[in-house]
């Protein structure tokens, strides 16, 4: 955990207090809503179909529990009793009311939360590998450098205006979890043969309608060099980005346009300029901000206790037990998945009951602490072994323990139709048809690994293309149609999926799903090969003649 | 259009001369980037102050040579989401050593202030009386600065070092 000082602590103070100063000036007519528009995306308001929309950020997806019970509180009392947590470790409220606003921001500063770049023409959140700190293998830990960006790019004076979003994701292990390739910027960190700390970094990747995979600029940044190093990606994209069309403002379009070597020469001479400066980060900086991460005092316990053994006879717990819990660095300890999949309900949205019940777990089972992934699903991260039995009972009672955890029905999807204004297709009742379809956890677990992404429109919220199964919502003469996709990826080997044929119509895509889950059990050489390794191995041909046979 | 320079609102001693207008035989002006680099040494042999109006798309290059005879640099905010300006002003005062006058022209609201001041803006055509008027309070509604930048304030980083080596001592 991360924990603020008195200087983190004012700045955010001071944000709530400026914009509580903005949304006043609105409401008395004094700014315009064209003014006042790109001043509410900095705090994280959208508007959206039916009311405002919040967006809460959860930097590189650690939370406290009283920061999660601040979370709940502000679902009770602003909203409607829920959040719905995104693809990127931030949590969105649908129904906020703008004069409640900065009541609901200054509650969350009070826990060291903030809204601050959520959204509009800025950097956002940074995120990471929600097993950050746990993680088996990991290098080091990414949050702490995460952190130092979070700052660096809070506030920033210079890149506030950018031609569009920009989006920083971190990892420090070889599986990448935080699917830094999709990134504007992608860190990888590593070690030099001195044994250095560094990061490989690499620029350009994005989804929405033009979706390029990050290609790496350069192959070793030392972490002293860092932020002058993403200063300078920046300072060229501030420049030369482009701003006449907002499909093609993104650094990736910048990166193509000028081609990757051309764009790192440009960073390259923009770099030499600014690395020895004051944005030469020394390791007593690194210590200082290493310092306020807490570790939980961990005890010494068995690899695999009593509890744990006796438990394995109970198939439920197993079945859970299975798709739900990680290995984790220290012996006797595990990382828990909490599924927010459950069966006929919308990806990723969680009541402030269960937010609430959860941050309880979190401090009896846990160290008080929470993690969020991508995933949209969320995590306990140290939990004892001889807890899990106890802690899935609990988990189960809350509906949390859908044992789904990178199966089928674990659907990535956007809010689509059913809130966003910029959406052409429903997402949500896709994600919950397919839940049930494949509600069988037998079905599911035969089937084995298989990511489905949803998006109700080409702005690619719900990461379709890096889907193994994509589902895009388009809008065909007033009508929904759905675009699938198979073969993509967001981790390590991140890749675009492969369009299998023509858009098929709402209600026919949880048959088309079928079919293509149909032709893998097929197809597949073994049990153990996974969908995306037969999609690898055969390509688009076999499915598409599985589906568009008989259509 | 209220003017603020250190701090206060002020008269306007410039006048802006667009691309063909004729030039007045005395007073302060402010010249198109494009007429001044055309006709430069015969704009600074007049009497009166010369200052320079910059497009942010145009490279900042072109201006340096220029930087130790101009009186004001005025740079632009075709709207306030369009943020170039802000490391053309960066690059003038942090890399070239620019000292004279850097103006912020466009669309100016008092929600920029603070991220000007410290991209090295010290002049401001506002575009509302109040957000003129209220200036020097919105220039200090913020007392924490993550990032280094020329205008020598002080970082969070900085003032955390100086924390931890005060309370170093006597320990």
């Amino acid at each position: 955990m991360y924990a603020y000082d008195e200087i983190d602590r004012t700045l955010v103070n001071e944000r709530v207090s400026e914009f509580r100063d903005q949304v006043k000036r609105r409401l008395s007519g004094e700014l315009t809503e064209d003014e006042f528009k790109i001043l509410r995306l900095q705090n994280g308001v959208y508007l959206q179909l039916h009311a405002y929309m919040f967006r809460v950020a959860i930097p590189y997806g650690t939370l406290a529990t009283n920061q999660l019970r601040a979370l709940a509180h502000v679902a009770r009392k602003y909203d409607r009793g829920y959040g719905h947590f995104t693809t990127r470790q931030n949590i969105q409220f649908n129904w906020i009311k703008l004069a409640e606003l900065p009541d609901a921001l200054a509650d969350l500063a009070k826990v060291g939360i903030h809204a601050m770049q959520t959204s509009g023409n800025n950097m956002r959140n940074v995120t990471s590998d929600q097993w950050a700190g746990v993680a088996p293998g990991e290098i080091e830990d990414p949050r702490i450098w995460s952190e130092l960006i979070r700052q660096h790019t809070t506030l920033h004076p210079e890149f506030s205006f950018l031609p569009r979003k920009f989006k920083i994701a971190i990892t420090a292990s070889d599986h990448d979890r935080a699917a830094i390739k999709i990134h504007d910027i992608g860190l990888r960190l590593i070690k030099n043969e001195k044994g250095e700390t560094g990061f490989g970094v690499l620029v350009g990747g994005g989804l929405g309608r033009t979706p390029f995979i990050a290609k790496t600029i350069k192959h070793f940044v030392h972490g002293r060099d860092i932020l002058s190093y993403i200063e300078a990606i920046l300072r060229v994209y501030n420049q030369y980005g482009r701003r006449d069309n907002i499909y093609k403002a993104r650094i990736k379009i910048l990166v193509h346009e000028l081609g990757t070597e051309k764009f790192s020469r440009e960073v390259e001479e923009e770099w030499q300029h600014i690395r020895n400066s004051l944005l030469q980060i020394d390791d007593e900086v690194i210590e200082d901000i290493r310092s306020r991460f807490t570790y939980p005092a961990y005890e010494k316990l068995p690899h695999m206790p009593d509890e744990l053994r006796q438990a394995a006879a109970d198939r439920d717990f197993e079945a859970w037990r299975k798709n739900s819990v990680a290995p984790h660095k220290v012996q006797g300890y595990s990382i828990v998945t909490i599924s927010l999949k459950p069966t006929g309900g919308p990806p990723g949205d969680a009541t402030a009951e269960q937010m609430d019940a959860l941050a309880d777990l979190a401090d009896k089972y846990s160290f008080g602490e929470i993690r969020v992934g991508h995933e949209q699903n969320l995590a306990l991260p140290h939990v004892a072994k001889r807890d899990l039995p106890a802690l899935w009972k609990s988990l189960d009672k809350l509906g949390l323990a859908t044992p789904n955890v990178n199966l089928i029905t674990d659907i990535i999807a956007c809010p689509g139709l059913d809130y966003c204004s910029l959406a052409n297709a429903r997402s949500i009742p896709i994600a919950q048809e397919l839940t049930r379809r494949f509600a069988n956890h037998e079905l599911a677990n035969l089937i084995g690994r298989l990511h489905i992404n949803i998006s109700g429109c080409i702005n690619a919220c719900g990461h379709h293309h890096v889907g193994h199964i994509g589902i895009l919502g388009v809008e065909k003469n007033g009508e929904e149609v759905y675009q699938i996709t198979i073969g993509g990826r967001a981790d390590e080997s991140a890749a675009l999926g492969n369009l299998i044929g023509p858009g098929v119509k709402f209600d026919e895509v949880a048959d088309v799903v079928e079919d293509i889950v149909e032709a893998y059990l097929a197809l597949r050489e073994r049990p153990e090969e996974l969908f995306i390794e037969t999609v690898k191995r055969l390509g688009v041909e076999p499915f598409k003649e599985r589906v568009y046979a008989t259509r | 259009m209220p003017l603020v320079n250190g701090g206060k609102i002020v008269d306007d001693s410039f006048v802006k001369l667009a691309v063909d207008t004729p030039l007045p035989e005395g007073g302060d002006i402010l010249v198109p980037a494009e007429r001044f680099v055309s006709d430069a040494d015969a704009l600074l042999k007049r009497a009166g102050k010369v200052g320079v109006i910059w497009p942010n798309n145009r490279d900042i290059d072109e201006l340096v040579p220029y930087l130790g005879k101009v009186a004001a640099v005025a740079l632009v905010f075709p709207t306030f989401r369009d943020g170039r300006a802000y490391s053309q002003a960066r690059l003038l005062r942090e890399r070239y050593n620019y000292r004279g006058e850097l103006r912020a022209t466009g669309q100016i609201l008092r929600d920029q202030f603070v991220f000007m001041l410290r991209a090295g803006f010290d002049s401001f055509e506002v575009k509302k009386q109040a957000d003129a008027e209220a200036f020097m309070q919105t220039a200090k509604r913020y007392s924490v600065f993550y990032q280094p930048t020329g205008d020598g304030r002080v970082t969070a980083l900085h003032r955390r070092m100086q924390l931890r080596h005060s309370e170093g001592v006597g320990t």
